[in-house]
Formats: structure tokens, sequence, C-alpha cells
């Protein structure tokens, strides 16, 4: 049982730490997006190709340059979790209603007080979405960090495979759905929140 | 890339399984998720509860749902190709039931004014008018097929996911870069081709 926790907590870590590189990378890229029309196609494009590509082939492309363990893995995990952050901040960016923006500036409000004061509020429950997206998908794909040695609940559901052990595998499976379902209802429930607010 | 161009045809045969495998779910992923699509378009009460239980399966990973087919089915075919059509499920049925949902009802209620019984309207008219949401659907849910079909590699399975399996367990790097460049290949052309067709069928 105490490996169980180990196992969790790990989870928890990989994911948590990857999704905190994410947000640092994928909130200025999607500002950035939602501000200059020219760096939105080359960066979309990128996001849609990271959609696009398996979670495990992402995985396994860094290997062979940064070896295995948990950093390549958080590193992986970051990558992937990048692009529904900068997706969606862009579109609920893009998605504040003009008349907000001009009677703001219409007040005096400076570019700055604007961003803060209208642009983030309004653009909280759609960024929100996108963080959601990846919060589930990072937990789902660190599932597969134990094949390049980083641990997490991946290494009990392994473990169990190969020892042909089924409590050991669907008390894995078990906590990685139940992590994956809980982090989608909690973050749901506060992008409910987020949006009655705005 | 060095595994790619010594073992060209290996590479090309485990894409070409890849496809298949996919290809085959899908069809079955569809036949099974045209009924649950209709049936959350024509029940709007019902519709909340089952796209949130398929919503639901979807979010849980598929490295644990996999694992828990092993156990039922054994290793092998059959636990990849349950895990594809079940986490497709999601991402059809909820395509099918908004491309319904996003029909203008008056052309429905024009084609019942010419004496369409409602299976006609359904095949004639409904599901033509929303296939390019299908086809939305579709595009999403195969990409999704493809990235866990590699994991089929695995749990005994074919496709792609061998080479990158075969690769960690013989240490060979070039084995998994193949392996992950050829399924990110993969995915990427699907995408392309199924946003053309998604693309065409708006005209």
């Amino acid at each position: 049982m105490p490996d169980f926790t180990a196992h969790v907590v790990e989870h928890l870590v990989l994911a948590l730490s990857a999704l905190a590189l994410a947000l640092a990378a994928g909130l200025p890229l999607g500002i950035l997006c939602a501000h200059s029309a020219a760096l939105r196609g080359a960066i979309l494009a990128f996001a849609g190709i990271g959609r696009t590509l398996p979670s495990l082939a992402v995985l396994m492309l860094l290997l062979p340059w940064l070896g295995v363990g948990a950093s390549p893995a958080i590193v992986a995990l970051a990558l992937l979790a990048i692009p529904p952050i900068v997706i969606n901040v862009d579109v609920a960016i893009r998605g504040v209603p003009a008349p907000a923006l001009d009677a703001a500036t219409g007040m005096g409000m400076t570019r700055t007080q604007r961003f803060l004061r209208v642009v983030i509020p309004f653009a909280l429950p759609v960024s929100f979405a996108g963080l959601r997206t990846a919060t589930t998908e990072t937990i789902a794909s660190a599932t597969l960090a134990t094949f390049i040695g980083a641990g997490g609940l991946g290494d009990e559901i392994v473990r169990g495979l190969q020892t042909d052990d089924p409590a050991l595998l669907l008390a894995g499976a078990a906590a990685v759905a139940v992590l994956a379902l809980a982090a989608d209802l909690s973050l749901g429930a506060a992008a409910a929140l987020t949006a009655a607010r705005a | 890339m060095s595994y790619l161009s010594s073992h060209p045809w290996r590479v090309a045969a485990l894409a070409a399984a890849h496809v298949e495998l996919v290809a085959v779910a899908l069809v079955v992923a569809l036949a099974v998720a045209l009924p649950l699509g209709v049936l959350a378009a024509r029940r709007p009460r019902v519709a909340p509860w089952l796209l949130g239980a398929l919503g639901a399966i979807y979010t849980i990973p598929s490295l644990a749902l996999l694992a828990v087919f092993v156990e039922a089915f054994g290793l092998g075919f059959a636990p990849i190709f349950v895990a594809l059509v079940i986490y497709a499920q999601f991402m059809l049925a909820r395509s099918i039931a908004a491309g319904i949902d996003g029909i203008d009802r008056a052309q429905v209620d024009a084609a019942r004014g010419l004496g369409m019984s409602a299976a006609q309207v359904l095949w004639r008219v409904e599901f033509p008018q929303a296939l390019p949401v299908f086809v939305g659907g579709i595009r999403v849910a195969a990409i999704a097929m493809i990235a866990i079909a590699t994991l089929g590699g695995y749990v005994g399975g074919v496709g792609l996911g061998v080479l990158i399996f075969n690769g960690l367990t013989l240490h060979q790097n070039a084995m998994i870069v193949a392996g992950s460049v050829a399924a990110s290949v993969l995915a990427i052309a699907v995408d392309a081709a199924l946003r053309l067709t998604q693309r065409l069928l708006a005209y």
C-alpha cells in the first residue's frame, strides 16, 4: 500500500509539473495569438499538429535526446498540454465583446487596465475549458510515462499486466480513472463558477 | 530514421496493419454510434445522460481501460479492438447528435409534408445534411484511435506500437523513433485527408 500511495503522488507530481510548464508557455502564446494575426497562423498550425500527434509517440520521440525518467516525461507531457491551452486562450480573448472593450477605452482605461479588468474576466471561462481538457489529457497521458521509467500509476497497471495480478492492475486502472474523472468534474464545476461570475 | 531506411517494408506492413485495425474498429464503432447519436438527437432528456456517460468513459485513461480489457479478453487483438470501439463512441455519437440537431427544421417539415416516412427523412434528409458534422466527429475519433492503437503493441496486438514496444524491450532507439514517427505521420495524414473531405462536403 505505501507503494500505491507513492505512485499516486508520483502521478500527480508528473501531471501537475507538466501542467505548470504548459501554462507558463501556453498562456503567453495564446495571448500572442489573439493579438497578432500574423503569428496566429503559425502558432495555431503547430498547435493543430500537436493535437494530432499520438501522446505515446511524443513521449517516445524525446527518448533518444532526453533519456528516461521523470524529467523527459514532464517535458513531453507539457508539450502535449500546450496546444489545448493556446487554442482556447486565443478563442477566449478574441471572443471578448467589442462593445465591452470600447466602453473600457471610453472610460479612460489604459491597455493594461483594460486587459486585467475586462479581457481576463471575459476570457476566463473559455480559457478554463482549455485547461480542463489539458488536465484530463495530461493525467491520462501520464499513465504512459511508465514506459520511459517515470513512475506514476502506469507502473501499477504495467506491473499488474506483467505479473498477471488482476488486483494490482485493477487498482491502478481504477485509481487513474478516478483521478481523471475527479479532475474533469472539479474543473468543470470551477469553470461553471467563473462563467457565472463573468 | 535509420530503421526506416533499413526496414522500409517492415514499417510499411505495420503501418498498414495499424490502418486496418483502426479502419475496421471505426466501421464497427460507427454502427454502434449511429443509433446512439440518433437517440441523443431525438430524446433531448436522454441526451445529456447518454453523452455524459460516454464522455466519462472517454475521460478514463486508455491504458487503464485497455488493461481491464486484457484482464477480460486476454492478450492479442480483442482488448485493443474493444477499447478502440468504446473510446470512439463519445466523439461519434456526439457529432451525430450535433449534426442532426443543427439541421434546419423547415427542411425536415418539408420532407414530412412530401409524404416521407420517419426513416426516409432520417436517411434522405437528416443524414446527408448532417454529413459534414459527422465527418468532423469521424476525424477526431480516427485521430484518437490511431493514438490508442499504438498501445496495442504492448498487449500483443498489431500495428506501429509493436515497433515502439519491441524497441523499448531491445533498447533500440531507432525502432522506437521509426514507430513513433510513422504513427505521427499517419495521424497527421489522416487528419489532413478528413479535413479536406469535411471541407468538400460542406459545399
